[in-house]
């Protein structure tokens, strides 16, 4: 089945004229500071909950029901945001090892080790940054290892979890038999919110939240169709990041919502400028798998410099794949959420959807080649990646470069192997180029 | 050779073959009979049963294969089995079978159902999302909807219908076949020196390889046989050897497991096979029957999460009623489910001063010298401490 759903509305290609690096460098200045703002009120909202004890809830980001928790005032905690901002401030490592002390292997996802070691180290509760949770809830959408991990937070920190089991997609939709069994455990977890918060489930105003949520939904769409313009106005690889925190995190506030209507009108703006992420727009990449986050500029440095863009990324839509067109409806809530936890996102459904999301991304999006970042961590993301580099290869005959390294633990990344990879793949489809137009 | 000799002989023998061979071999005593790959851990092998296939086991491919193509599919870091299974797929070898079922016990396998599917258009392949919520009042609602998903979709592939008559009569069997199990578990365990794990695990691993109707067979001949056998006695620590629930180890590291003064007395080998604590129920609806055993009957494994049944406690419980002294931790090599649990199986041992060792193992380890150093020195800690 292909992506669902029609495709946000999208201006059409255009080539405009190039502006000047210093106005390309600007963009990044603005949404980047935005994207901060929204996301630096919620982490002192954390912050502030390791100390005065507002209810909060662990959640993972894949297919979540935030605003489940939203509508009870519940804070929630994104584990994989705290994996993710240790490594990418590089101080992940040192609590991996500690996770390591206690039995983990080097084999496991080392977002569970930063995570784990970092809760060891006292990082989470009282005198840490991250309240110790009033319950864990457990969306199980698609990656086995949070049930794992969020298991043990359980064990190691004493607190009760809900686990909401949510059937991966194998025939071409979810069955009403799926829809209805996570339907109950919505139902199910409206109970334990109220009862852990004493507050009565109020349906408009979960209606109201979702209505949030679905403005963002629509700023993330348009966001990402503005890619499809040449020059694309933002990195979808590495600038997405922007946008991952307010539409996986956020999703289902005011803050969120106006956040994506900003940043769609500076984006807007810049297409309209013809202003790109680079000052010159040499190649248009679609992107495969999560980012060295220990490595992030380093690894970002090694397609700048041939002035390569992402125009698309599948990373970007483990939460949510917006783009093609979901929203959670406010006249549908429950519906709509258990719909946006079964379908509609990457990681509850199968590579082969995943092989057609990337090929839609390369054909819609005017892309040039894919690159995939294997992580060793995230085999939900990794495991069968060759296969998928076979395929776009040989069958479909794009340009496709396959690069190892990890998400979260730094010992894997390898500068100078990478660069070589890189840099030769690169230096091949420029060679292409030349050449075909040698043949014209 | 005595009679446990000689079946442990044969039942080695049918190991060493490819699935392929494995089912022409079961043709030679029921002619025409299809075959359906089970990829680990547990899939209700009755269903395919009473479609009139033969379910079989598929655990990778040890060391008879070697990796051509499936290296480059799968990365190094990723766990044996997922690669021999593919490497079948991709060289025809599993063309001969009706199909072949997966299901929701990690992040590996499921897209492993999805490459082998791409990589055989023409085959069947089924992906079961097993409940991983047991505490839910919808739970058993989903799960026989799941397997009735199963046998329709099965039914509609080999186009004649399973009817419940016919699910009753495997689920007899099928319920003969793991009384029998549970009744050798309870020998080896009672009657020390008279079957060891390596025997029983031969035999076991080969009775995925044939029809459930003829490995009750042997099963009971091999329990006959085992009860009239001399015990060897020998100093030995009890061991629970857990882990091993997916990806299967080489018998090679059973045996050295137990030459290095091991008693395995009980284990998580091959527990999708004989996953029920008692029979499933035959009367009234079979498909319900058999789901709700799934959800309220089964022993615990790594790749299931139930709240009302956390398997550290399980595993303390599992030490308990062996009598076993100590665990020997034995997890496939890049087995994210074995690996992560460990954590958490440390923590309550060592917290109720039960000693465990871990081991890694690879479908393709030929030498066991160092892993039976390893087991040997922890065996001698506990014997002369």
């Amino acid at each position: 089945m292909p992506p669902t759903g029609p495709a946000a509305p999208v201006s059409p290609t255009v080539s405009a004229p190039r502006k000047v690096a210093a106005a390309a460098r600007d963009y990044r200045g603005v949404v980047h500071d935005l994207s901060k703002d929204v996301m630096t009120g919620w982490m002192n909202q954390l912050q502030d909950a390791t100390r005065n004890g507002a209810p909060s809830a662990y959640m993972m980001i894949s297919g979540n029901c935030v605003e489940i928790l939203r509508c009870f005032d519940i804070l929630p905690v994104f584990p994989e945001i705290n994996a993710l901002q240790l490594a990418i401030r590089k101080k992940a490592l040192p609590y991996i090892l500690k996770a390591e002390e206690i039995g983990y292997a080097s084999d496991n996802c080392a977002y569970v080790k930063a995570d784990m070691g970092y809760t060891l180290s006292g990082g989470v509760g009282e005198n840490g940054t991250i309240p110790r949770p009033t319950f864990i809830v457990c969306n199980f959408v698609g990656c086995n290892v949070y049930i794992k991990w969020f298991e043990q937070c359980a064990a190691m920190m004493d607190v009760p979890i809900v686990m909401i089991d949510i059937p991966f997609v194998r025939e071409n939709q979810p069955s009403p038999e799926d829809v209805r069994y996570v339907m109950s455990q919505l139902e199910e977890l409206i109970g334990t919110c109220e009862r852990l918060t004493g507050k009565k489930f109020d349906i408009d105003r979960l209606r109201e939240i979702l209505g949030y949520s679905a403005r963002a939904e629509e700023g993330w769409a348009l966001a990402k169709s503005l890619c499809r313009n040449r020059p694309a106005p933002f990195d979808c690889y590495f600038d997405s990041i922007n946008m991952m925190g307010p539409i996986n995190a956020l999703r289902g506030t005011k803050d969120a919502a106006d956040f994506f209507d900003a940043a769609v009108a500076h984006y807007q703006k810049m297409v309209e400028e013809g202003v790109g992420a680079l000052d010159e727009e040499k190649f248009r990449i679609v992107v495969e798998g999560p980012p060295p986050y220990p490595y992030y500029r380093n690894f970002r440095n090694l397609f700048e410099r041939w002035k390569a863009v992402a125009v698309q990324s599948t990373y970007s839509t483990v939460g949510g794949t917006w783009e093609f067109g979901f929203r959670h409806d406010p006249d549908r809530p429950l519906e709509s959420i258990a719909e946006q936890m079964l379908l509609h996102n990457l990681c509850n459904r199968t590579m082969i959807e995943r092989y057609r999301q990337i090929k839609t991304y390369v054909e819609s999006w005017h892309a040039d080649a894919l690159v995939i970042h294997s992580v060793k961590s995230c085999r939900l993301f990794s495991a069968g990646q060759g296969d998928m580099r076979e395929y776009f290869t040989k069958e479909l005959g794009i340009p496709t470069l396959m690069v190892e390294s990890d998400l979260e633990d730094p010992r894997y990344y390898a500068e100078a192997q990478m660069k070589n990879r890189i840099d030769a793949f690169f230096e091949s489809l420029e060679y292409k180029r030349v050449r075909e137009a040698a043949a014209v | 050779m005595t009679v446990v000799d000689e079946t442990v002989q044969q039942c080695r023998d049918l190991l060493d073959l490819l699935p392929a061979q494995a089912l022409a071999k079961a043709r030679e005593r029921h002619p025409g009979i299809g075959g359906f790959a089970v990829f680990p851990v547990y899939a209700p092998v009755e269903i395919i049963h009473a479609a009139g296939l033969m379910p079989l086991g598929l655990f990778g491919v040890g060391s008879k294969l070697e990796i051509t193509h499936a290296d480059s599919r799968f990365q190094s870091f990723i766990c044996s089995i997922a690669k021999s299974t593919l490497e079948l797929f991709l060289r025809g070898e599993m063309t001969p079978f009706a199909g072949a079922v997966f299901s929701s016990i990690c992040d590996v396998a499921r897209n492993l159902a999805s490459v082998a599917k791409r990589n055989a258009p023409d085959m069947y392949i089924e992906y079961l999302h097993l409940p991983q919520n047991a505490a839910s009042e919808a739970t058993r609602t989903y799960t026989r909807a799941e397997f009735r998903r199963f046998r329709d979709n099965l039914s509609a592939r080999v186009g004649r219908p399973i009817t419940d008559d016919a699910i009753r009569s495997s689920l007899d069997v099928f319920n003969r076949v793991r009384r029998l199990v549970r009744a050798l578990y309870e020998h080896r365990r009672s009657h020390p020196g008279t079957l060891s794990t390596g025997e029983l695990f031969a035999v076991l691993q080969a009775c995925t390889r044939m029809m459930p109707e003829d490995a009750a067979v042997l099963l009971e001949d091999l329990l006959n046989s085992a009860r009239t056998r001399k015990p060897l006695a020998r100093d030995s620590v009890r061991v629970v050897v857990e882990g091993s629930f997916c990806e299967q180890p080489p018998i090679e590291l059973i045996e050295a497991i137990e030459s290095a003064g091991c008693q395995i007395v009980d284990d998580d080998l091959l527990v999708g096979w004989r996953l029920f604590k008692a029979d499933v129920p035959t009367a009234g609806d079979p498909v319900a029957n058999l789901a709700d055993a799934y959800v309220a009957g089964s022993m615990y494994t790594s790749v299931r999460y139930d709240s009302g049944q956390p398997r550290t406690e399980g595993l303390v419980q599992r030490v308990r009623a062996a009598g076993a002294d100590a665990v020997v931790f034995a997890a496939a090599k890049f087995c994210e489910p074995a690996l992560l649990d460990y954590v958490l199986f440390r923590k309550i041992l060592d917290e109720r001063n039960i000693p465990h060792l871990k081991l890694e193992f690879e479908e393709k380890m030929w030498t066991f010298d160092r892993l039976r150093t390893e087991v040997e020195t922890f065996t001698e800690s506990m014997l002369f401490d």
